[in-house]
């Protein structure tokens, strides 16, 4: 084991953003690399956990059966776990089918959309392909998140600050400018 | 529209009269049509938006068409458990349709409403304004049979109540259930006596007796009446406005349903008292919409103190004009806090506004305004009567004089009793009857709920402050239930301003009964409590900073209940079910889902 502090992250139901957002700490990134290792991320893209992890990140909220399995795997190997950014912590912009029923949204886009050609219109359905939830849940609800980050995405100053206070162990300096948001 | 045209031209197209206006044309179309929006819009010169947004913001409005019958069924707590269920089922049963919807003949819609004020003779519904009491299922069957000849709604009330009910121009099933006469309100009194004498003192000289009474506000915050009179009086204005506050919407009071109807007099001469004293000429009764069948009673009454010199010009050979209109809400709880009753007084929403200013230096129709509780200022009536020494020998050194309380629940005797404050919850459960009491909820959803450790506390402004509710639970009541009843309320009247009690609240809901159904940890219980502590913190208003009490009181008081539904093993439980959340996809894609154990 290392005596490094390992981190892991994940994208479920997100864009990329925070994570595009973390590596906007720029040549920080040099330092980042000094205290901690990476894990399981889309950053040195190992795909599987290899060793028990220090902070988890969580990018997105879920919106399938994959993203479940995989936030649920963060949870059992993350002494800490993060929900990073707005659709991590209240599900953002992908929740916005949660008024509508799951049936219906498919309809709309797989088989009565008016860019659909006839030949086309079928709701796909090959097992590769996870099963859709009936909404989309944020984080907390399926699991037990300890901090959260808000933010779309959360600054790249709040993410370092927020890494390098759980690294050093050190209360969080949230000064005015990371926290607003308009 | 001729019709339309007519109800805005006899409101002189006044802006603070757009509820009477919309309440009206409602009546003569069943709903508030399109066309009549628009008319009403472009002869107050408002916009068509701001028309809509008072017509959604009161549970009484409608731009949607209604059944000939429109039947508002009560949901409080004491309803429910008076049998409100079976009540709902056979007027289901009899209108062939649900709550919410018009039966297909278009003969009944079925609503559901809140608290109407009539906590002792539940369970009970208003049927175009006409209020039934005490309902079953055969009561139902009958009355539904009547609507099925057409028979006018008021023909249906065969029985009425005692008292002023039986008064033709009230014509009520409604009983007072007065169980306890005290000194003050129900004690010695001649209209137009108090006054005469006041007339005789100057305004400094009334305030003075006011305060030197120590009387506090009997809507239940209990600020001094005589300073709230004085600061209003200081502000300078062209116009000063006395309003008295007969939206009592608290869930289980009625103590004003009962004043208003059977010590009128004694309310607007208050109403008057207070006008000279704070130097207004214009005092306005806002009356709850629930209470509209004693409107024309009251409009009556109001005719016999201007023919008796009471009200008026000139009053009691003084040079004292005063004038007293009653406005009527249409339906909305947060309109019993003064400031956003102000607001439905000038025809609009009932929003809360920021405070400061307070309506004494900036309130109706942006003038220095009083708003004082119905039994307030009956009260000021009769302390100007018999003076103030007579009344501070009652009640305790903090809290002078008497109380009413409005009981109901659990007990061989729910109505209205005036106690001198002072006296212990044990004392008022052996004075109504209660046995085998589980919890006493004093001040409505927004009070406090105790447990059998409080019942020795006392009524009075230092220690148990009421504005008179009194719900009484036996131990066959379900803690959980009667907290879900107030939960709902408060989401359902939030007017939805400030985030933390419009979202909150539905937030703490979702997290109780999640905890009921038995997968809440030791975290949701302090979730709901830093949740609960948030919400009261940053609401602007009344009603959000005491919408979490429902809750927080049961959690202090009752822990042991919740306690025991705490799953004690784990911190953290989610309710998220993966086969369940994945059934819609299977529906529609024909796969099935088999879920991987994590472990496996």
């Amino acid at each position: 084991m290392s005596s490094k502090p390992v981190i892991a992250t994940a994208s479920l139901a997100g864009c990329f953003g925070c994570h595009m957002s973390f590596l906007d700490i720029d040549e920080r990134l040099l330092e980042l690399i000094e205290l901690v290792e990476f894990d399981k991320s889309p950053i040195d893209d190992l795909k599987h956990f290899t060793r028990p992890v220090d902070i988890g990140l969580i990018e997105g909220g879920c919106c399938n059966a994959e993203n479940v399995e995989v936030l649920r795997s963060f949870r059992k190997n993350c002494r800490i776990l993060i929900s990073l950014g707005e659709c991590a912590v209240m599900g953002g912009l992908p929740a916005m089918r949660n008024t509508i029923s799951l049936k219906d949204c498919l309809e709309e886009a797989y088989l009565n959309s008016p860019t659909v050609a006839p030949e086309d219109r079928v709701i796909p359905n090959d097992e590769d392909l996870p099963l859709i939830l009936d909404r989309v849940y944020p984080c907390h609800e399926i699991v037990k998140i300890d901090y959260f980050l808000p933010g779309c995405p959360p600054s790249a100053d709040l993410i370092w600050e927020a890494l390098t206070a759980l690294v050093q162990n050190r209360p969080m300096k949230l000064d005015y400018q990371l926290i607003k948001y308009d | 529209m001729d019709s339309i045209k007519k109800i805005i031209s006899r409101y002189k197209k006044d802006r603070t009269r757009l509820l009477d206006i919309l309440k009206e044309a409602q009546t003569v179309e069943g709903k508030i049509s399109d066309q009549a929006i628009e008319a009403v819009a472009a002869a107050l010169k408002i916009s068509r938006a701001e028309v809509e947004g008072v017509i959604s913001f009161y549970h009484f409005l409608s731009d949607r068409p209604t059944g000939k019958y429109v039947i508002y069924l009560n949901n409080s707590i004491t309803s429910e458990m008076s049998g409100r269920e079976k009540v709902a089922l056979a007027l289901e049963k009899e209108a062939n349709c649900h709550f919410g919807q018009t039966s297909p003949d278009g003969l009944m819609t079925l609503l559901e409403t809140s608290c109407i004020g009539m906590n002792d003779q539940e369970p009970a519904a208003i049927i175009n304004g006409v209020i039934f009491t005490s309902l079953n299922e055969e009561k139902v069957k009958k009355i539904a049979g009547q609507m099925r000849k057409n028979i006018d709604v008021q023909e249906m009330v065969e029985e009425y109540g005692d008292g002023a009910n039986q008064h033709d121009l009230v014509r009520a099933m409604v009983k007072n259930h007065i169980r306890r006469e005290g000194p003050v309100i129900f004690g010695d009194y001649q209209t137009g006596q108090a006054i005469s004498q006041v007339l005789k003192l100057t305004p400094e000289g009334v305030i003075d007796e006011i305060k030197k009474a120590n009387l506090m506000g009997r809507g239940g915050a209990g600020f001094p009446t005589g300073l709230k009179w004085e600061l209003c009086r200081r502000e300078k204005s062209p116009e000063h406005y006395v309003v008295c506050n007969a939206d009592e919407g608290e869930p289980g009071t009625f103590k004003d349903r009962v004043l208003l109807t059977e010590r009128p007099e004694m309310v607007f001469e208050g109403m008057v008292i207070a006008g000279y004293a704070v130097g207004a000429k214009l005092g306005i009764l806002y009356l709850r919409h629930e209470y509209t069948y004693l409107k024309r009673y009251l409009e009556y009454i109001l005719e016999n103190m201007r023919q008796n010199g009471f009200l008026g010009r000139k009053i009691a050979g003084h040079n004292f004009d005063f004038e007293i209109e009653i406005k009527s809400g249409a339906g909305a709880y947060v309109c019993g806090e003064e400031s956003a009753l102000i607001e439905s007084a000038e025809g609009k929403r009932g929003d809360p506004r920021d405070r400061p200013p307070f309506p004494v230096q900036n309130g109706y129709l942006g003038c220095p305004t009083t708003v004082n509780n119905v039994e307030t200022l009956a009260t000021a009536t009769q302390i100007l009567n018999h003076g103030s020494a007579w009344f501070r020998a009652m009640g305790t050194p903090v809290s002078a004089g008497t109380k009413l309380l409005s009981v109901s629940g659990d007990c061989d005797r729910p109505g209205i009793y005036e106690v001198e404050w002072g006296l212990t919850l044990n004392g008022l459960l052996d004075l109504v009857g209660a046995k085998d009491t589980l919890a006493v909820q004093v001040g409505g959803a927004s009070g406090q709920c105790l447990s059998e450790a409080g019942f020795g506390r006392k009524l009075c402004y230092s220690d148990l402050a009421t504005g008179g509710s009194i719900i009484i639970f036996n131990k066959t009541r379900d803690i959980f239930s009667i907290v879900r009843n107030f939960l709902d309320f408060f989401i359902e009247e939030s007017c939805g301003w400030c985030t933390p009690c419009r979202a909150g609240n539905v937030l703490i809901k979702n997290k109780f009964e999640k905890i009921v159904s038995g997968l809440g940890t030791a975290s949701d219980l302090a979730e709901i409590e830093a949740w609960g502590k948030l919400i009261k913190a940053t609401s602007r208003c009344g009603l959000g900073q005491t919408s979490p009490n429902p809750v927080l009181t049961t959690l202090t008081n009752f822990r042991e209940v919740y306690e025991k539904k705490i799953n004690k093993e784990t911190d953290f439980r989610s309710e998220f079910d993966l086969a369940r959340s994945v059934e819609q996809a299977c529906q529609v894609t024909g796969r099935k889902f088999e879920e991987e154990r994590e472990d496996a």
